[in-house]
C-alpha cells in the first residue's frame, strides 16, 4: 500500500496561497516579465518554504566545478542558480521553470478567480493548427529529423560493421531516415481586439506608465490564452489623438491639455473601418490620471461611448491611475453617466499594489 | 506491482553476474510503478509510508513539475533496507530497466557493506510507517496546527546532529551524587603564614570555617553539563529540554530520520560513483545486446552529464573509482611512483600489480566521501578531469572560475563536504551564567553564518529549550554573540571564549 501525497501536497498548497498571493502581486509590481516575453516564456520559480537553518552566509566563496575554461571565464549562465552549488553537495537547491505564457495566464486566472470568456462570433467557423507530434518514416527533407536519422544510420553501420572509429563518416540511406510528422486540431475560430488608449499629457509621470504597461501585459496575457487571433492596437491622447507603436505608447511624453473625446473618437472610427463586431470581440481599455478638459469634453465622451463604443464592444474597461496633479474626476463622472451599463467597468489604481485587485475588477465579469 | 516475466529474467541474470563479480547486496525487489507513483515515492524520500507533514508536498510538487515540464525524471529510487526496494519506472524501455537494475544492485551492496551504514536502521520501512502512525496519533490528540508548528520547529535544527555519532562513545557525566565525587575533600583553605599568636586575628577560625563550607559547595555542586561540547545538539534537547511525552517523541522522531539519511549524504559520490561503475561495467561486460548499444551509451551519458560549473556525483564518483582500479591495476601509488619526475615513464608506469579490484571493494567498505576524496583526489586526476574553483568576482557580478591550482581545488571541496556542508555548532553549557541558559557555539572556520537566518533559527530553539539560547560566532574573525530571549532577540560584540 501506498501513502497518498495528496493530503500533504494540498496543506503545501494552502500555506503556499497565504503567501502565493503576494508573491503574485510581486511579480506584476515588479514588471520582470516583460521583458522575456520574446522568447514567449517567463521563469517564475517554484514555490518553495524554507525553514530557518544555521547555513553559511553571504561571504562563501564559490565551489568546484568540472569543465573548460581561464580564469575568470563565467561558469553558470545564472549565477543564481550555480553559486553555491557545488554538484548538490550542498542540500538546498531551487528550481526554476520555464513557463509559457498560456500557463502563467492560466495561474492568473486561478489567482484571481477569472471566469472563462463568453465569446461572440462565428461559432461556426473553425480553424485548424498543426502541431508537431510524432515521427514518420517518410516526409519531406526540410522535417527531417537529424538526431533520429542520425542513429538509425549509426545503428545500421555498427550492425553491418561499416562503421570505422577512426573515421566517423555515417551516411543515412532512405530507410534511415526519420520525418517529423503532424498532427491537425480543429478549434473554434474566434478573435479579438485589444484598443488601449492613454493619457499622455503633462500630468502622466514614468511610474503611471508603468503601472499601465503592466496592467496591460496582463491584460494580454489573459486575453490572448481565451482568443487564437488577439490584435492589439494603441492610441495616445493629449488634446488630439493618434495612433502609435507600442513601443511609443508606454514612453512618450507630451504636454499640453487633455481631450478624451479625441480618444474616443479615433477608437470610434478604428473600429468601424476595421473590426466589425459580427467577428471580432472588441476590448477596448482607457487609461488616464482622471483630468479632462472641461465637463463639456466629458459629455462627449459619454456620447461617443454610449452612441458609437458600447454597442460593438464586449466591454469597456476604464483605469484611472493617480497622479501628484489628476483631480481624479473623470471616473465619477463616468460612473454617474454610464454606471448602470454593464459594460462599462471602471477601475481605481492608486499604486502598483492595486494592479491585481484592478485585473480582476476588469476581467472577472467573463466578457 | 511486481516485475514482468521478461524482467524478472533479467533480475536474475544480472544479480547472478553482481555475484560473481563479488558484490555482496542484500535481498532486491524491485517494484514496478508509473510516474506519478514514482513522483509520490520520491516526494517521501523512497518510503511507501511517512509521517505527513507539508514538507512532504513541496518536494513532490518539484518532482512532479519538473517531470511535467521535461526537466527532470528521476533515473532510479532505492532505499536502504534489509530487503532493499527499489522502484522501476513503468513507461522505461527495457533497456533503461536493465542499466537501472544493475545500478541498484551496486547501491544495494554498499549499503550493505560500507561501513557508516553499519548502524542504519535496516528495517526503516517499519520504522517509518511507525513513525507516521505516532505522529498521526499525536495529531488527533494535540491538533494538527499545533503537532506541525512543532516539527516545523525540529526540521529547523535537523541538521545539528553529530554525523559521526554512531562511532562516539556516549560518555557519561560525572554526577555530584557520585559517590567518587563525594568522596574527594575540597582543597584545603590557605593560611597566611603568622606568629602564633597573631594566627588568631590572620585567620578567624569562623571564617576559615565558611571558607570551607564554600569550597565544598564548589566540589559537590553540579558539574557543568555537557562535559565536553557536543554536536548532537538534538540528542541533547531530547534529554535535557522540558518537553512534553508528545513533543519529545517528534523530536526524537525527527533525529532518527536525520541520522538515518546522513550515511547517504556523506557517501554521496561515492555511492553514486560505485552504483554507475557497476552498472556501466555490468551492462558493457554481460548484459547489452549489440542493437541496445547506441541507446545505452546516450542514457549513459545523460547520467553523467556535467553541467558548465557544477559537479556532477555520479560522474566524480565514476571517475574516481576508476582512477583507483587504474592505479593500483598498475602500481601507480606509493613514494617510488610519487618521486618519479620522468613524465615519459610515469605515463607508462605499469607494475604489473593488478590490485585494482581488491583495492575498490576495500575502499568502498571503510571511507566516505570526506576521506574518499582527500585520499584519491590527486593533482593528476583533477588536471585530467579540468576541475577548476568558481567564486563571484564583487566587480562583475558574475561567477567565474578563478583557480585551478590544486591545492585551492582540494581545499573548497573538502570544506564542503565537511559537515555536510553546515556550520559546526555545539553545546557547551546547558546552565549558562547559572541561569539554566542555553549556550551554543558555532566553530567559526573563515565563513561567516548568515545571521538573520540564525536568529530565526534561535527563535527555534528557544521555543524547544523554554529558557534564552545564546549562539557564540564570529563575523569577519570578531566575536558575536546572537541571544535570544521569547521573541527578543539580539546581537552583542564578545571576545571569543575559545581560542582558535
Amino acid at each position: 500500500m501506498v501513502q497518498r501525497i495528496d493530503m500533504d501536497h494540498a496543506r503545501f498548497r494552502q500555506i503556499v496561497r497565504g503567501r502565493i498571493k503576494k508573491d503574485l502581486k510581486r511579480y506584476i509590481t515588479q514588471g520582470e516579465l516583460i521583458g522575456r516575453r520574446g522568447r514567449d516564456a517567463v521563469r517564475i520559480p517554484l514555490p518553495q518554504i524554507h525553514l530557518p537553518r544555521f547555513r553559511f552566509g553571504t561571504n562563501e566563496p564559490g565551489g568546484v566545478g568540472q569543465g573548460e575554461g581561464a580564469d575568470g571565464t563565467p561558469v553558470a549562465a545564472d549565477p543564481g542558480a550555480g553559486a553555491g552549488r557545488a554538484g548538490e553537495l550542498e542540500g538546498e537547491h531551487v528550481l526554476e521553470v520555464e513557463v509559457t505564457l498560456a500557463e502563467l495566464a492560466q495561474i492568473l486566472g486561478e489567482e484571481l478567480a477569472l471566469p472563462r470568456i463568453e465569446k461572440k462570433g462565428k461559432r461556426e467557423l473553425r480553424t485548424a493548427a498543426e502541431r508537431y507530434a510524432g515521427i514518420a518514416r517518410v516526409g519531406p527533407e526540410g522535417l527531417r529529423h537529424f538526431k533520429r536519422t542520425y542513429r538509425r544510420a549509426l545503428r545500421r553501420q555498427l550492425a553491418m560493421g561499416t562503421y570505422d572509429p577512426d573515421n566517423p563518416v555515417v551516411v543515412p540511406y532512405r530507410d534511415d531516415k526519420r520525418y517529423k510528422s503532424w498532427t491537425r486540431k480543429e478549434a473554434p475560430e474566434s478573435s479579438a481586439a485589444i484598443l488601449y488608449m492613454m493619457d499622455v499629457s503633462g500630468s502622466m509621470g514614468s511610474e503611471q506608465k508603468e503601472i499601465v504597461r503592466l496592467e496591460a501585459f496582463w491584460i494580454d496575457t489573459w486575453l490572448r490564452s481565451q482568443y487564437r487571433n488577439l490584435d492589439v492596437r494603441y492610441i495616445v491622447h493629449d488634446a488630439a489623438a493618434k495612433e502609435v507603436d507600442p513601443e511609443t505608447f508606454y514612453h512618450l511624453r507630451e504636454s499640453g491639455g487633455t481631450k478624451i473625446s479625441s480618444a474616443y473618437a479615433l477608437c470610434a472610427r478604428m473600429i468601424d473601418e476595421h473590426y466589425p463586431p459580427s467577428e471580432w470581440n472588441i476590448y477596448p481599455f482607457h487609461f488616464s490620471d482622471g483630468d479632462n478638459w472641461s465637463g463639456k469634453d466629458t459629455e462627449r465622451c459619454v456620447e461617443l461611448l454610449r452612441d458609437r463604443i458600447l454597442p460593438r464592444v464586449n466591454q469597456f474597461g476604464y483605469g484611472q491611475v493617480k497622479s501628484a496633479y489628476g483631480t481624479g474626476q473623470f471616473k465619477g463622472d463616468l460612473d454617474a453617466a454610464l454606471g448602470q451599463e454593464p459594460k462599462v467597468v471602471t477601475s481605481d489604481i492608486p499604486d502598483r499594489d492595486a494592479i491585481l485587485e484592478s485585473i480582476r475588477t476588469f476581467l472577472g465579469k467573463g466578457r | 506491482m511486481t516485475l514482468t516475466p521478461e524482467l524478472r529474467a533479467l533480475k536474475e541474470e544480472i544479480e547472478t553476474h553482481a555475484r560473481a563479480y563479488g558484490l555482496d547486496f542484500f535481498e532486491t525487489h524491485f517494484e514496478m510503478i508509473d510516474f506519478e507513483d514514482m513522483n509520490e515515492i520520491a516526494a517521501y524520500g523512497g518510503f511507501p509510508i511517512r509521517y505527513p507533514h507539508w514538507r512532504h508536498g513541496m518536494v513532490f510538487e518539484q518532482h512532479a513539475k519538473g517531470y511535467a515540464y521535461g526537466l527532470q525524471k528521476i533515473f532510479e529510487l532505492v532505499i536502504n533496507n534489509d530487503p532493499c526496494y527499489a522502484y522501476l519506472m513503468r513507461a522505461n524501455s527495457t533497456l533503461d530497466q536493465k542499466m537501472v537494475m544493475a545500478h541498484v544492485y551496486g547501491h544495494s551492496d554498499f549499503f550493505k557493506t560500507n561501513l557508516w551504514f553499519g548502524t542504519t536502521n535496516r528495517r526503516m520501512i517499519d520504522q517509518m510507517a511507525n513513525h507516521g502512525v505516532r505522529v498521526r496519533r499525536h495529531i488527533e490528540r494535540v491538533g494538527l496546527e499545533t503537532v506541525e508548528t512543532f516539527i516545523d520547529r525540529c526540521l529547523s535544527v535537523e541538521n545539528l546532529i553529530d554525523l559521526h555519532h554512531p562511532y562516539v562513545v556516549a560518555r557519561a557525566a560525572p554526577h555530584a551524587t557520585d559517590p567518587a565525587r563525594a568522596a574527594v575533600d575540597p582543597p584545603p583553605v590557605p593560611r597566611p603564614g603568622a606568629k602564633d599568636y597573631m594566627d588568631r586575628y590572620l585567620n578567624p577560625p569562623e571564617l576559615l570555617a565558611k571558607e570551607r563550607a564554600r569550597r565544598r559547595a564548589e566540589t559537590t555542586r553540579e558539574p557543568r553539563c555537557p562535559a565536553a561540547p557536543t554536536r548532537d545538539v538534538l540528542g541533547f534537547l531530547l534529554e535535557h529540554a522540558p518537553l512534553k511525552d508528545w513533543q519529545r517523541d517528534l523530536l526524537g522522531i525527527v533525529r532518527a530520520e536525520a541520522l538515518y539519511f546522513a550515511p547517504q549524504a556523506m557517501t554521496r559520490i561515492m555511492n553514486e560513483g560505485w552504483a554507475s561503475y557497476w552498472h556501466s561495467t555490468l551492462m558493457t561486460e554481460k548484459m547489452l545486446r549489440d542493437d541496445e548499444l547506441i541507446d545505452y551509451a546516450e542514457t549513459h551519458a545523460a547520467t553523467m552529464g556535467v553541467q558548465p560549473g557544477q559537479l556532477n556525483p555520479y560522474k566524480l564518483g565514476l571517475e574516481l573509482w576508476r582512477d583507483i582500479e587504474d592505479r593500483w591495476d598498475r602500481g601507480r601509488h606509493g613514494p617510488d611512483y610519487e618521486r618519479c619526475d620522468d613524465m615519459e615513464r610515469k605515463r607508462s608506469w605499469d607494475t604489473g600489480a593488478r590490485q585494482g579490484r581488491t583495492k575498490i571493494f576495500e575502499v568502498r567498505k571503510v571511507m566516505h566521501d570526506v576521506s574518499f576524496v582527500d585520499a584519491f583526489v590527486t593533482e593528476e586526476f583533477a588536471q585530467k578531469h579540468h576541475l577548476f574553483v568558481y567564486q563571484k568576482n564583487p566587480r562583475s557580478g558574475r561567477v567565474e572560475i578563478t583557480s585551478r591550482d590544486f591545492r585551492r581545488i582540494k581545499e573548497e571541496l573538502l570544506f564542503r563536504m565537511t559537515n555536510l556542508g553546515n556550520p559546526i555548532v555545539e553545546v557547551m553549557d546547558m546552565n549558562h551564567m547559572n541561569r539554566g541558559e542555553l549556550y551554543l557555539v558555532h566553530r567559526w572556520e573563515g565563513r561567516d553564518l548568515k545571521f538573520d537566518e540564525a536568529l530565526e533559527t534561535l527563535l527555534n530553539l528557544r521555543a524547544l529549550w523554554k529558557r534564552p539560547v545564546h549562539l557564540e560566532t564570529k563575523e569577519d574573525g570578531r566575536g558575536k554573540l546572537l541571544s535570544c530571549d521569547a521573541e527578543r532577540v539580539e546581537v552583542q560584540d564578545i571576545l571569543p571564549t575559545l581560542s582558535d
